[in-house]
């Protein structure tokens, strides 16, 4: 830990992660994609998907919190300090906007905007 | 599993989103890592080629990394590890699955999975180490010459030297040691949960020799309080923890925290007391002190051994010759390069190198590249400059859920990764989230020369 070289991490995730950590790309790099394209072709932002998707992503970062409980062994007393609340934070975000791109994004394909 | 899913798709698209812009501008994210590798791939590309016999006696954590970088270093060497022991052990895991945290199949792997192409793997002990002749002898009397050797060959757990143990019993009537194998750090947890449930009277220790992870049974103290509590069964319990000298932990900062920590939970501490013997049956434990043998009666003990160099290493001329390492067989090498002071092409790394400070997966990964560089260095004829400064790391559980991520090295300073961040002396979530999810992911890394 004294030194924090990328292809460290990238060891470390693969790992973790096995091949998950490729689908893991895939999805990143599928759902980018997908997000982006709908962007270009719709050329505005749909206010009434955005905050269903907004919606679902609070769902998405309780989740994410409850998961990584659980795959840490720890329960939901145990932050003590400052950094614990910067991750807590982290994770909770993650999930958030991951969920609401990803909801925005499959709603978009799936429904496209009647305007 | 499923859950993990969930939750990496999560993560992954918010990733997704994160490299909009770079996703734009590079065209692909595979194009970042490749970018990224780059580096890696010019150092494999100057492979030192040589026709070298090393020999690496020992195929746990230290002897599979050193074999590792050797194999992705040179071109052409013959490299042989020789351990009769088939199964891994993650031994940085032995406390979770003594405290019910994980499954004793979290533990162990194969070591034939980690041994990288090119290297031979001899399934037999060391008997004999002669460094003068050039050469180990295997226990079925097979002689391995080589021309540099790394020894790995870890410590020997001495319970014989406990009258009135028997690891067999480990696990029945209140006796625990976490560090004897997986299977008994899983019994140990079932005594502990016992005790958790009950009550009575808790003692805890450690021996007066080196051991591997001094944090250990420092740790086992704290979670073995934290059942008591969450089972609101500690007002029944008495827990009593025995210093082998006047500190708990050797770096004095850190001994103080700890101190203190056990003040406040009502650890009671005694200092200078050693394990003298145990009578099982009676639930008795016998420690010498200065002031004559004193019995604690107890209803939960975790015993750790006393730790030496394995009878092969010992009989060798290979341990330093005076000093408080002598006796025990600790390798007499230069703490900062790992080479041996009076055989120059012999190293040692892991437990078995006879240096100040830790004995943990920690000092493996940074003493390893260290001694690796200085065996390639005098392969090409070159001198290295790769110094070793006694770092290593512990994250030392406080509760179950916390821990605090102590670093520290041969000055007893503190060496934090993240400072202002992960503060070392800190009770922190984010400490134990590193020593349940990272640790294991980055130590295999580190077994395949990757971390």
């Amino acid at each position: 830990m004294k030194e924090l070289d990328p292809l460290v991490f990238l060891a470390v995730f693969q790992e973790m992660l096995g091949p998950l950590l490729w689908v893991m790309l895939l999805v990143i790099i599928v759902g980018t994609a997908a997000f982006v394209l709908l962007l270009l072709k719709e050329r505005r932002i749909n206010s009434r998907r955005l905050v269903r998707a907004e919606l679902s992503g609070l769902v998405g970062g309780v989740l994410a919190l409850v998961l990584m409980a659980k795959v840490s062994s720890s329960g939901f007393t145990d932050a003590g300090g400052p950094a614990d609340w910067f991750l807590i934070a982290l994770v909770f975000g993650l999930g958030l906007a991951g969920t609401a791109i990803l909801v925005y994004t499959v709603l978009g394909w799936r429904q496209p905007a009647e305007q | 599993m499923k859950k993990e899913v969930v939750e990496q798709l999560v993560e992954a698209a918010e990733k997704g989103r994160l490299d909009r812009r770079t996703f734009l501008t590079l065209g692909a994210a595979a194009g970042v890592g490749s970018l990224l590798l780059r580096p890696k791939a010019a150092q494999a590309a100057a492979r030192v080629k040589t026709a070298a016999n090393i020999v690496i006696a020992g195929a746990g954590a230290a002897g599979l990394a050193a074999a590792s970088q050797l194999a992705a270093r040179l071109e052409g060497a013959k490299i042989t590890l020789v351990d009769a022991r088939k199964e891994h052990f993650y031994q940085p895991g032995f406390t979770l699955v003594s405290s019910g945290i994980k499954p004793a199949s979290y533990v162990v792997s194969a070591t034939r999975d980690y041994v990288p192409a090119g290297v031979e793997l001899v399934e037999e002990g060391v008997a004999e180490f002669d460094p003068e002749g050039n050469k180990i002898v295997t226990t079925s009397g097979k002689a391995i010459a080589y021309d540099y050797l790394i020894v790995a060959t870890g410590l020997t757990l001495d319970y014989a030297a406990i009258p009135g143990m028997d690891v067999e019993q480990i696990g029945n009537n209140g006796l625990g040691s976490i560090y004897h194998s997986p299977a008994k750090a899983e019994a140990t947890w079932r005594a502990m949960s016992n005790f958790a449930d009950k009550g009575g009277v808790g003692v805890f220790l450690r021996p007066g020799t080196e051991m591997k992870c001094a944090g250990a049974p420092l740790k086992y103290t704290f979670i073995t309080d934290d059942y008591l509590r969450r089972r609101g069964n500690r007002g029944k319990a008495e827990m009593i923890y025995n210093a082998n000298n006047k500190a708990l932990f050797s770096v004095p900062i850190v001994h103080e925290k700890v101190r203190m920590l056990f003040e406040e939970r009502g650890v009671k501490v005694n200092y200078e007391r050693l394990l003298e013997s145990i009578d099982l049956g009676k639930r008795i434990a016998v420690f010498k002190t200065a002031l004559g043998p004193v019995e604690l009666q107890y209803d939960f003990i975790n015993v750790i051994p006393p730790m030496r160099a394995s009878d092969a290493v010992r009989n060798s001329p290979l341990p330093w010759q005076e000093g408080g390492w002598a006796s025990d067989g600790w390798v007499e090498v230069d703490k900062h390069k790992l080479r041996h002071a009076r055989f120059e092409n012999v190293f040692a790394v892991g437990d078995i190198a006879g240096v100040p400070k830790g004995k943990t997966a920690a000092s493996v990964k940074w003493q390893v590249p260290v001694a690796v560089d200085h065996l390639v260095a005098t392969i090409e004829g070159k001198e290295s400059q790769a110094h070793y400064d006694g770092y290593t790391s512990c994250p030392l559980i406080t509760r179950l859920g916390q821990a605090m991520l102590i670093e520290f090295d041969y000055k007893n300073n503190l060496t934090p990764s993240f400072p202002g961040v992960i503060a070392p002396l800190e009770e922190l979530w984010i400490s134990w989230v590193m020593k349940t999810m990272a640790l294991k992911p980055t130590y295999i890394s580190m077994l395949r020369g990757r971390a």
